[in-house]
């Protein structure tokens, strides 16, 4: 009966853990190279220092019990000291192949990168596509295309505080620290919509200041590119345009090919060819759209963009106007 | 330089009950409130200290219970971010700050002075100081939370987010200066600690005869002396860039965001070996009564008590791994944080060695002693996981980390402390606490710890990270995070249950006689609880395990005044008796003195003058303090 | 535990004594250890912003000698008579170390004097960049030891002029005088690394 009780038990704790395991945030999910190599250098890891334990508690509960098998002061010290010696030789063995990994990971050659500069502000992901032609350079926010099987070179910093760039299927994480510039350089070789979060306590909605990673073939990554470079579709009717322009959108808003010029808030030039809004915290929906331009406090409390009075009728032609900016 | 008629009549000059009783007149402490509040006896002192640091950990727990409420599903309403940011501030600094070392501390003033056989600790009244400080600066946190100013910015509060941009109003300012206050005490009984046990022992108990848990005590002493001045210099700085304008940690003018880091962590890492070091004496003090037996390898033990605290300063930057420092710096942090393990190592070793060799009696206190064992090596084993600079990238700031951290606390100290607790219980109250109740308060507390922390570690591999006040449905993270929430739950009543035992025990528990564990080191060779003088002969010590030796009694040093408060300095190294040294009667001033501190400290938050003020009245108290009250004090 | 064989007789030791036998002396050396460690600390602070900044100091030349040379040599010419007084506490001599005690208060007020001036000559504010800020704090921390020595030593030499001018207060002079000499070395840290550092950067 209590064997009964501990396998459901365990069973039930598998079950309840295994959703995340193929998750989109997961660390052993990977989709790379180097979250490969992160991976297995975990299940090793995992696999010697669970056996450390079973070992440890094998010898206390021994300990216990055991009647006879008395040893002698100085055969246990000899035991001690023999098991200090095993216990070096395994961390050793642990440091060494947690440097071999380091050094991969971080010791990369710039190789023809994709290089994107990514700024972190409270709450939200600025992303600048760098590139040695001004021309090919764009701004977006929250959301990042890569091509499969290419370099990628992130280049990190922040505005404020102290943000972490965290996309656990395909790096490590690296923190966004105002006056420092880091890198951190990787491939993703698996397609898919991948989910990264900040992960660096950053204030008020450090939990909802999250970005999608969405790695694409190439030909597919070139022509998002391509599309990301160009300026605002016209609009089907001017109608939102001429909302968003006249209220205080335009301050905090960058829309290409209008006068709205905000550098505070995202870039929307390309609102609408997102999968989420407000980092990752809905997805976008029209409802989802109307609901937070309405009042964003409402979906994320303490969050820097004010709440802008609008009628119903404003309300509707705005949505629309930034669902068609695709 | 003697008076010796003044000085009479020495304690071989009475005996039996008058001597006692005599004794107990000139160490006790006045009754009423003037007495209580001018006592310098270091068993008052440290019960309140006691008594208080489980207050505080009730209400972080209580913090915990609140913030696992609104996790225990997605997108929950319970908090919202306001709160729920000042909740996991206030759980982690009222652990760290108010908690975990207070509570070690606590239990060094009370068991240091009677373990090395002295009649007081060394500077009775700047102990009773300490304590009216952490009072103060935990009250001076707990009302601005309750007044909805408390602090938000998470128990290590970085900069920028902390600083006078991002957090303006005074919550990160409460934060800073409460560090103040607990440092200042903390600082102190160190250095009481370090001068009872070089200068206060026993005749005869020389180094190598000193009870594990007063090493532990004496090497964490020196821990906390090299390792506080950081963060008190680090919040010093924080409050002088948000009053007074400085630019310590603000890059567009010189500053750095990371020097807070490298202050705070430089403190941080020592800081858990602060806490878990205590614990270890604790745990060999229970591993060789329960397993009647001495310890197995005292030296090993006592050497790898001071290995561990020269590395632990040697780790820091473990904790700044992605913050994309140099590679080549980070992995010397690595090889050294895995080479902790070793004489943490050495030391498990040594205690199962020691049951090995024992016949144990399972009480209360050796099962929480065997639960520190099981627990603390998986937080240990995650541990060396997070050393690995390539991992902790994936793990750090996730729910992982907070799953290896609290392994290593509640696992490595609250449960040897918890065991500490039904151990010296009986010497401290005079009675014994229940073990039918125990025993299901281990099991509670053992079981619903594991279920509630285990799963953190898949949460955080899952992609959850750390101070998230809701996660989204489709992460898929809400199973784990109700079997947490259920688990803490659990956790927060095997606490409840604790506390109904210790209520319970207070009045109905089985008397207990001066040794009810038949142990070995010199607390029991008093009554339960001991009179003021703790010991009315201060025993000569001749082994290290005095009273397994000495059966039938320990020879006396006597010659000590009767009418006056006198203890013996001795030796550093042999322990041999050098003086009579003067201890001081009961005196208000530290109460005072501290009052005025508080009120500078808190009063400095808001203008930079009160410095000066406050400098100036504490100087007039602290000149009170010293100023001899009667010649009789300048012998 | 009472007449046992192996007793000890402790009733013909004395109250107290001078050094490392007494409690105070440690109790002075712990507090001496933790300030001694927060210097380091804080001069640690100031070396790591003078690495990771371009130039150090910033925006401003290195602070003037003039003032804190003349602390310096005050600090050090006060070493001898500190040195007398711990002398005339061991021999317990209550009129040599009236006047020793007289002595090491006014030399102990000349260098806060002359530090007010050390002050007020600093080119730059605390709150102009983190240059002046670290420069402010640990000229701020000397300070505050500064004062509170010299408070110490003032109080001390009014009690040695009233009826408890005896016995163990001779070991209080002489812990009085040791924490003078931390106060003097931990100067003399700090004016090379404040004054002196930054002329070797610049150079």
């Amino acid at each position: 009966m209590r064997r009964r009780l501990l396998a459901t038990g365990v069973l039930f704790v598998f079950a309840a853990a295994s959703g995340g395991c193929r998750g989109a945030q997961s660390a052993l999910n990977p989709h790379g190279p180097e979250a490969r190599e992160l991976a297995w250098l975990f299940w090793f890891f995992l696999a010697i220092l669970a056996a450390v334990w079973f070992a440890v508690v094998a010898a206390l509960l021994f300990a216990l019990i055991r009647r006879r098998f008395p040893v002698r002061e100085h055969s246990m010290t000899r035991i001690v000291g023999a098991l200090v010696g095993a216990t070096a030789i395994i961390l050793l063995v642990l440091t060494g192949l947690s440097y071999r990994t380091q050094s991969q990971l971080y010791g990369q050659e710039v190789t023809a990168p994709v290089t994107i500069h990514l700024t972190g502000h409270q709450w939200w992901w600025e992303i600048e596509y760098e590139s040695s032609n001004p021309s090919q350079t764009f701004t977006t926010a929250n959301e990042i295309h890569v091509p499969l099987n290419r370099q990628i070179r992130l280049k990190l910093t922040s505005s404020d505080v102290i943000h972490s760039f965290w996309v656990p299927t395909v790096f490590g994480k690296m923190d966004l620290i105002p006056g420092v510039k880091n890198e951190i350089r990787f491939t993703v070789d698996k397609p898919g919509v991948l989910r990264g979060q900040c992960a660096e306590f950053c204030g008020f909605q450090h939990a909802h200041m999250s970005l999608l990673l969405i790695a694409e073939d190439p030909a597919t990554f070139a022509k998002w590119r391509n599309s990301q470079l160009r300026s605002r579709l016209p609009p089907a009717s001017s109608e939102g345009e001429k909302i968003f322009l006249g209220k205080p959108c335009a301050t905090c808003h960058t829309i290409r090919g209008t006068p709205a010029g905000g550098r505070f808030g995202p870039d929307l030039t390309h609102f609408g060819s997102r999968k989420t809004i407000a980092a990752g915290t809905l997805l976008l929906t029209r409802g989802a759209i109307a609901g937070w331009i309405v009042d964003p406090q409402s979906t994320k409390p303490g969050a820097n963009m004010p709440a802008v009075d609008l009628t119903p009728q404003e309300t509707l032609a705005l949505t629309d106007y930034l669902e068609g900016l695709r | 330089m003697n008076a010796n008629d003044k000085d009479r009549p020495r304690d071989n000059e009475l005996a039996g009950r008058e001597l006692e009783e005599r004794l107990a007149r000139t160490w006790g402490t006045p009754r009423g409130i003037l007495g209580a509040l001018s006592t310098v006896d270091h068993k008052i002192v440290g019960r309140r200290y006691i008594v208080t640091a489980f207050v505080f950990l009730c209400l972080a727990g209580l913090s915990a219970v609140v913030m696992r409420a609104q996790l225990a599903v997605p997108g929950n309403t319970l908090v919202g971010p306001d709160r729920y940011n000042q909740l996991f501030t206030m759980h982690g600094t009222t652990m760290m700050f108010l908690f975990a070392v207070p509570v070690m501390e606590a239990f060094a003033v009370y068991l240091v002075p009677l373990m090395v056989g002295t009649r007081n600790i060394a500077f009775p009244r700047l102990n009773a100081f300490s304590y009216w400080v952490y009072l103060f600066g935990g009250l001076l946190l707990w009302v601005a939370f309750m007044l909805n100013i408390g602090p938000d910015v998470g128990w290590f509060a970085y900069v920028p987010l902390s600083g006078p941009e991002y957090s303006p109003g005074k919550r990160a300012d409460i934060w800073a200066q409460m560090i103040t206050f607990t440092e200042v005490s903390a600082l102190a009984v160190a250095v009481e600690i370090i001068v009872t046990v070089l200068k206060q022992r026993a005749p005869g108990m020389t180094l190598d005869r000193i009870p594990l848990f007063v090493w532990a005590m004496l090497v964490t002493s020196f821990l906390i002396i090299f390792a506080m001045p950081a963060v008190m210099i680090a919040s010093t700085m924080l409050i002088l860039d948000r009053l007074v304008g400085t630019h310590m940690f603000n890059p567009a003018e010189g500053g750095d965001a990371l020097l807070w880091q490298h202050l705070f962590w430089f403190f941080g890492h020592p800081e858990v070996y602060i806490i878990f070091l205590p614990a270890t004496g604790m745990v060999s003090m229970i591993v060789a009564t329960f397993a009647q037996r001495e310890v197995f390898g005292y030296l090993a033990l006592v050497l790898a008590l001071i290995a561990v605290g020269f590395l632990s300063f040697g780790l820091w930057v473990h904790h700044m791994f992605a913050t994309g420092l140099p590679q080549l710096g980070a992995s010397l942090f690595t090889a050294s944080s895995m080479m902790i393990a070793i004489p943490n190592g050495l030391q498990i070793f040594c205690w199962i060695a020691t049951l090995w060799d024992g016949r144990p009696r399972y009480t209360t206190s050796l099962l929480f002693v065997l639960g520190f064992i099981v627990t603390f090596v998986i937080g240990g084993l995650s541990g060396v996981l997070v050393a690995s600079v390539p991992l902790d990238t994936q793990v750090h700031d996730t729910y992982f980390v907070v799953a290896h951290f609290h392994y290593v606390l509640i696992g490595g100290a609250v449960f040897p402390l918890l065991g500490g607790v039904y151990y010296w219980f009986p010497k401290i109250t005079g009675r014994l606490l229940s073990e039918r109740i125990g025993k299901w308060h281990f099991w509670l507390a053992f079981v619903s710890f594991n279920v509630a922390f285990f799963p953190m570690h898949i949460l955080g591999l899952e992609g959850m990270p750390r101070r998230v006040y809701t996660y989204q449905a489709e992460m898929g993270w809400g199973n784990l995070n109700l079997i947490v929430t259920l688990g803490s739950f659990a956790f927060f009543l095997s606490f409840v249950l604790f506390l109904c035992n210790c209520i319970y025990s207070l009045r109905r528990g089985l008397v207990a006689g001066p040794n009810p564990w038949n142990a070995s080191s010199l607390e029991w060779a008093t009554s339960s609880p001991p009179p003021p003088q703790n010991f009315t002969l201060i025993p000569v010590v001749r082994s290290r395990d005095p009273l397994w030796s000495s059966p039938e009694g320990l020879p006396a040093a006597t010659g000590l005044s009767v009418d006056r408060r006198e203890l013996i300095v001795s030796t550093v190294v042999d322990a041999e008796p050098d003086l009579r040294e003067a201890s001081p009667d009961p005196s208000i001033w530290p109460l005072a003195a501290a009052g005025a501190t508080g009120i500078a400290f808190v009063a400095s938050i808001f203008t930079p003058w009160a410095v000066v003020w406050g400098g100036i009245i504490v100087g007039i108290l602290f000149i009170g303090w010293f100023w001899p009250k009667s010649e009789k004090e300048d012998k | 535990m009472s007449e046992r064989p192996g007793g000890i007789d402790v009733s013909g030791l004395p109250t107290y004594a001078f050094g490392s036998r007494m409690t105070m002396a440690w109790g002075t050396a712990g507090f001496i250890v933790l300030e001694g460690t927060g210097f380091a600390l804080a001069i640690g602070a100031y070396l790591y912003l003078a690495v990771i900044n371009p130039a150090w100091p910033i925006g401003v030349a290195p602070p003037s000698l003039f003032w804190s040379t003349l602390v310096t040599l005050s600090l050090l010419i006060s070493v001898w008579p500190n040195h007398v007084a711990k002398r005339s506490a061991r021999n317990e001599n209550l009129a040599l170390v009236r006047r020793d005690l007289v002595i090491m208060s006014i030399a102990g007020v000349i260098p806060l004097v002359l530090r007010i001036f050390e002050f007020r000559a600093l080119n730059i504010g605390w709150d102009q960049n983190a240059y002046g800020s670290i420069l402010w704090i640990i000229l701020g921390l000397h300070t505050t030891h500064l004062i509170t020595d010299v408070g110490d030593t003032l109080v001390l030499t009014a009690l040695m002029f009233t009826r408890h001018g005896k016995g163990r207060r001779f070991s209080d002079v002489e812990d009085n005088a040791v924490y003078w000499d931390f106060v003097v070395i931990s100067w003399l840290v700090v004016y090379i690394v404040l004054y002196w550092v930054p002329r070797w950067l610049t150079t």
